[in-house]
């Protein structure tokens, strides 16, 4: 066994070391698998896409995982069981799910917490403005970053090998066997990682805008990707092109609204917008296109990244008065202000008369009533179309505040079809040593909508098990 | 590098609101209850979050938008920034506390030239009839000139607190306030990272408790001897029982181990400020507070020197080199790293008080 906590040399060429695991990324998923196997005993390697600065996939834009538990755990209040968490996810993905796997991950999810904690990530409870959630979701103290950097640093003092910068290109396959990766490090030219076991967990597709227009339609063009631009899906075409099975849409993503004027990646968590239930939502041509009070916010965040994705030129414009600007947490950029609609319409680069006119038909819709921010509160328009049916308040009082909205992109749903022992699936059975965890494979589990958390959680039970199998396979 | 206190307090402002729709850096100190408290920040608000922020280093290394991400997230050095300038704008006199933060050269020239007069005045106006040091400086001497020195820098001090504290809304002080703030302080819970393990300060993303054990050392080896000194002014005036005084007494007591955790604290402080990155503070500064922490260490280990040599013929020498290396570190109270304490304690005052609001 010694042999195989031998850290490689740099001068070693890849060609000439037989790892015992072979992992495709550097997220969660492939930390959780890597950590894992180390600890088995096996000799494991790391290519990580990114350069190191970075490393962690989406998996460093992440806040929390969602997790059972029986009783009040680690920074968790009160308990959270199997059944409620299996609800909760039929209710999000309307039943679109494979109930045996989204089990297995949601009963896994218990032992995950104190697991994560032996490895370095430390917990803190529910950030400001998120206290909904301080039952099901355990936030990771500093965010999904520091989770990232515990686990490196969990998987270098266990002997892992890290190579960053590299691109696995192609999963080489014999017959039902991985013999190696085909990787371009630092944009060098193509060396081979062989291995006796491999593990793929490179995410999913969306930073490859092409592949996103061609699934999506010519709209995708104009959206905004909120994770890492390193996801584009390479191993999970070159792995589907071999023949492996499919699950999820592949036409689909989930998809926010922004702030428009977020980069086109790695935005991240700060540049959502909380505003549209206190805001009339306009197009290009100042037309609203559908009910912003139909809901509450964590409810209906979801929708708007489609609604806005079908509006001319992806992209809206969220209009609020100074009655609501501190009703909603802060956003990343500063509203854009104006004293009158037509000044703000103008700002915004839209017609500013139209705009004047759109508000003044609305707030003559709103009805007298009570407004209660924080519930449905059932003060809706008349006679409008599409209504408003909740918090619909006249826009009047000056300062007025417009945001830009776009379509922001979470993660696609294609994936590879996996066995409940992570292992990677063909249409005639299963690839002998092959397995694949996180975003890669989440689209058995979550085959719409998305339950908040339950990233992580799929990536860290499926990636301790992928790293498991992985090391009893080559012991 | 910049005095522009708009510009700094403008840079902070943006950190401070792409952090506000993050928050996920929540649990690591005081700072972000702080600012989730606020949607928009006032130049006041800023200043003391600045003086909030004890340089944890956590939110860097853990901040998906740290460089070279295009949102360039550097809210240590943005906050230390503005916590420099802070100092150097509040303090009155402001020329010398522009000239001194950040010139290490310049402490040390001060205190060669404290040490000469010292030895100017051990030579020249030698007492007649004191005994142990006081065979070298009578004893009013000593009162003459460092009761002066030790006070008007307080009053330096004071006209900035005044400032600070007008600047940052805060109000008069409680019982509550206090105990909240010692209490914090006494156990450098902001360098704890949220969880105990400690401050990303040398390690980079791997936590160590080395600085806050180390900054203990050197303020609890401070609090020691400043104990010391006290006990003996009190021994001297209300007792009448003058130096020098044998092992076993309050005053040597506490000075020896407050000296001895002063040499050790600020040694590992030094070794830490070696490792550290200095792109995560106030760049500008950090000469000067290398030198200033090289004073501490000078100012410990020069006493303690000095009373292992007390009876020899070094004495002659050793006593103006400490006495050169108090007075330096007391003229320097206001303008130096030593006034960070004054005002990080008031923050955390305030901060007490923010929070019951
Ligand atoms: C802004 C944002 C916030 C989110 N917040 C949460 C949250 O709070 N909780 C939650 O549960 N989920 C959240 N999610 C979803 C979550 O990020 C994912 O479910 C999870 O990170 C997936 O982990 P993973 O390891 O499978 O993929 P990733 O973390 O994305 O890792 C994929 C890795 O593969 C690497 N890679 C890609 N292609 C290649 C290649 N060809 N060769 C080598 N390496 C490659 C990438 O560089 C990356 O390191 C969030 C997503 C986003 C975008
Ligand atoms: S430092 Fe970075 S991760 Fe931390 S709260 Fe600010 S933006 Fe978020
Ligand atoms: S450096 Fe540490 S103390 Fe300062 S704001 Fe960041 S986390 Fe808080």
């Amino acid at each position: 066994m010694f042999c195989c906590k031998r850290r490689a040399r740099q001068s070693d060429p890849p060609d000439s070391i037989l790892w015992d695991v072979v992992i495709a990324g550097g997220g969660n998923a492939a930390l959780c698998a890597a950590i894992t196997a180390a600890e088995a005993g096996a000799r494991v390697i790391i290519l990580e896409g990114a350069p190191k600065p970075y490393r962690g996939g989406n998996s460093r834009h992440t806040r929390n995982f969602r997790c059972m538990h029986e009783g009040p755990l680690s920074v968790l209040t009160d308990a959270y069981l199997e059944e409620e968490y299996y609800n909760d996810l039929l209710l999000v993905t309307k039943g679109k799910t494979d109930e045996h796997l989204a089990r297995l991950a949601i009963r896994g999810s218990q032992e995950c917490l104190p697991w994560m904690e032996a490895h370095g990530v430390r917990f803190q409870p529910s950030l400001s403005g998120t206290l909904s959630l301080s039952r099901t979701n355990a936030f990771f103290l500093g965010g999904g970053k520091a989770l990232v950097n515990a686990y490196y640093n969990t998987a270098e003092d266990l002997g892992v090998t890290v190579v960053y910068d590299a691109q696995v290109q192609h999963v080489h396959l014999e017959g039902d066997r991985f013999t190696h990766m085909e990787v371009s490090v630092a944009g060098g030219p193509v060396q081979r990682f062989r291995g006796k076991a491999a593990v793929l967990a490179s995410g999913g597709f969306q930073s490859d805008i092409d592949w996103l227009i061609r699934a999506w339609g010519p709209a995708a063009a104009n959206f905004l990707i909120r994770g890492t631009p390193y996801n584009r899906g390479v191993v999970l075409r070159d792995m589907l092109e071999q023949g492996c099975q499919s699950v999820g849409d592949p036409t689909q993503c989930h998809a926010v609204a922004i702030d428009g004027r977020a980069p086109k990646f790695d935005g991240g968590i700060c540049t959502r917008l909380d505003c549209v239930p206190f805001s009339i939502v306009v197009n290009r041509d100042c037309a609203r296109f559908y009910d912003e009070g139909e809901d509450t916010w964590p409810k209906r965040y979801a929708i708007w990244g489609r609604l806005v994705a079908a509006q001319p030129d992806q992209v809206g414009y969220a209009i609020i008065d100074a009655k609501s600007i501190d009703l909603f947490m802060p956003s990343v950029f500063p509203a854009m202000r104006a004293d009158t609609i037509e000044e703000l319409g103008a700002k915004l680069g839209l017609d500013g008369q139209r705009l004047s006119r759109t508000v003044a038909e609305f707030n003559a819709a709103c009805r007298p009533g009570s407004f209660h921010p924080t519930e449905l509160d059932g003060l809706a328009t008349e006679g409008l179309d599409p209504p408003k049916t909740n918090w619909a308040r006249p826009i009047e009082k000056p300062p007025f505040y417009g945001y830009q909205l776009r379509t922001g992109v979470t993660f696609t749903y294609l994936g590879l079809k996996v066995s409940d022992r992570a292992r990677v699936q063909m249409p005639d059975g299963s690839l002998t040593n092959v397995w694949s965890a996180g975003e890669m494979i989440a689209g058995s589990i979550l085959g719409q909508g998305y339950l908040a958390g339950f990233g992580m959680t799929i990536g860290t039970v499926f990636g301790r098990i992928a790293g498991q199998e992985a090391a009893a396979h080559v012991a | 590098m910049s005095h522009d206190t708009n510009a700094l307090l403008q840079e902070a402002r943006r950190q401070l609101e792409i952090c506000n729709a993050c928050r996920y850096c929540e649990g690591f100190c005081s700072v972000f209850p702080e600012m989730t408290r606020h949607k928009l920040f006032a130049d006041g608000d800023i200043s003391h979050m600045a003086n909030l922020c004890h340089n944890c280093r956590g939110c860097y290394y853990s901040c998906q938008y740290s460089p070279p991400h295009e949102f360039q997230l550097n809210l240590p050095a943005a906050l230390a920034e503005v916590r420099q300038d802070s100092w150097e704008t509040l303090v009155w006199p402001q020329p010398l506390a522009r000239a001194f933060h950040e010139r290490g050269v310049k402490i040390m020239a001060l205190l060669v030239a404290a040490t000469m007069a010292m030895l100017w005045l051990v030579i020249n106006l030698r007492s007649e009839g004191g005994t142990g040091f006081y065979a070298y400086m009578a004893h009013n001497l000593m009162v003459a000139i460092f009761l002066p020195a030790f006070l008007l820098p307080l009053v330096s001090v004071a006209v900035g607190l005044r400032r600070y504290w007008r600047l940052t809304g805060g109000k008069a002080v409680v019982l509550a306030d206090l105990k909240g703030a010692f209490a914090s302080a006494a156990r450098m819970k902001n360098l704890a990272g949220g969880h105990g393990e400690g401050c990303n300060f040398e390690r980079e993303d791997r936590y160590s408790n080395a600085r806050r054990f180390a900054h203990q050392a050197v303020m609890y080896g401070f609090l020691l001897c400043f104990a010391s000194t006290s006990v003996a002014t009190l021994m001297h005036y209300l007792l009448a029982m003058p130096a020098p005084y044998p092992l076993f007494s309050p005053p040597k007591l506490l000075g020896l181990s407050g000296g001895v955790l002063m040499v050790l604290g600020t040694g590992e402080m030094i070794r830490l400020k070696l490792k550290s990155d200095p792109d995560l503070g106030s760049r500008r500064v950090w000469g000067g507070e290398m030198a200033f922490i090289l004073l501490l260490g000078l100012t410990a280990a020069t006493g303690l020197v000095l009373y292992a040599a007390s009876g020899t013929a070094a004495v002659g020498l050793l006593l103006p080199l400490h006495l050169g290396t108090v007075l330096t570190l007391f003229l320097l109270m206001p303008f130096s790293k030593m006034v960070h304490g004054f005002f990080r304690l008031s923050a955390l005052i305030i901060d007490e008080q923010k929070k019951r609001a």
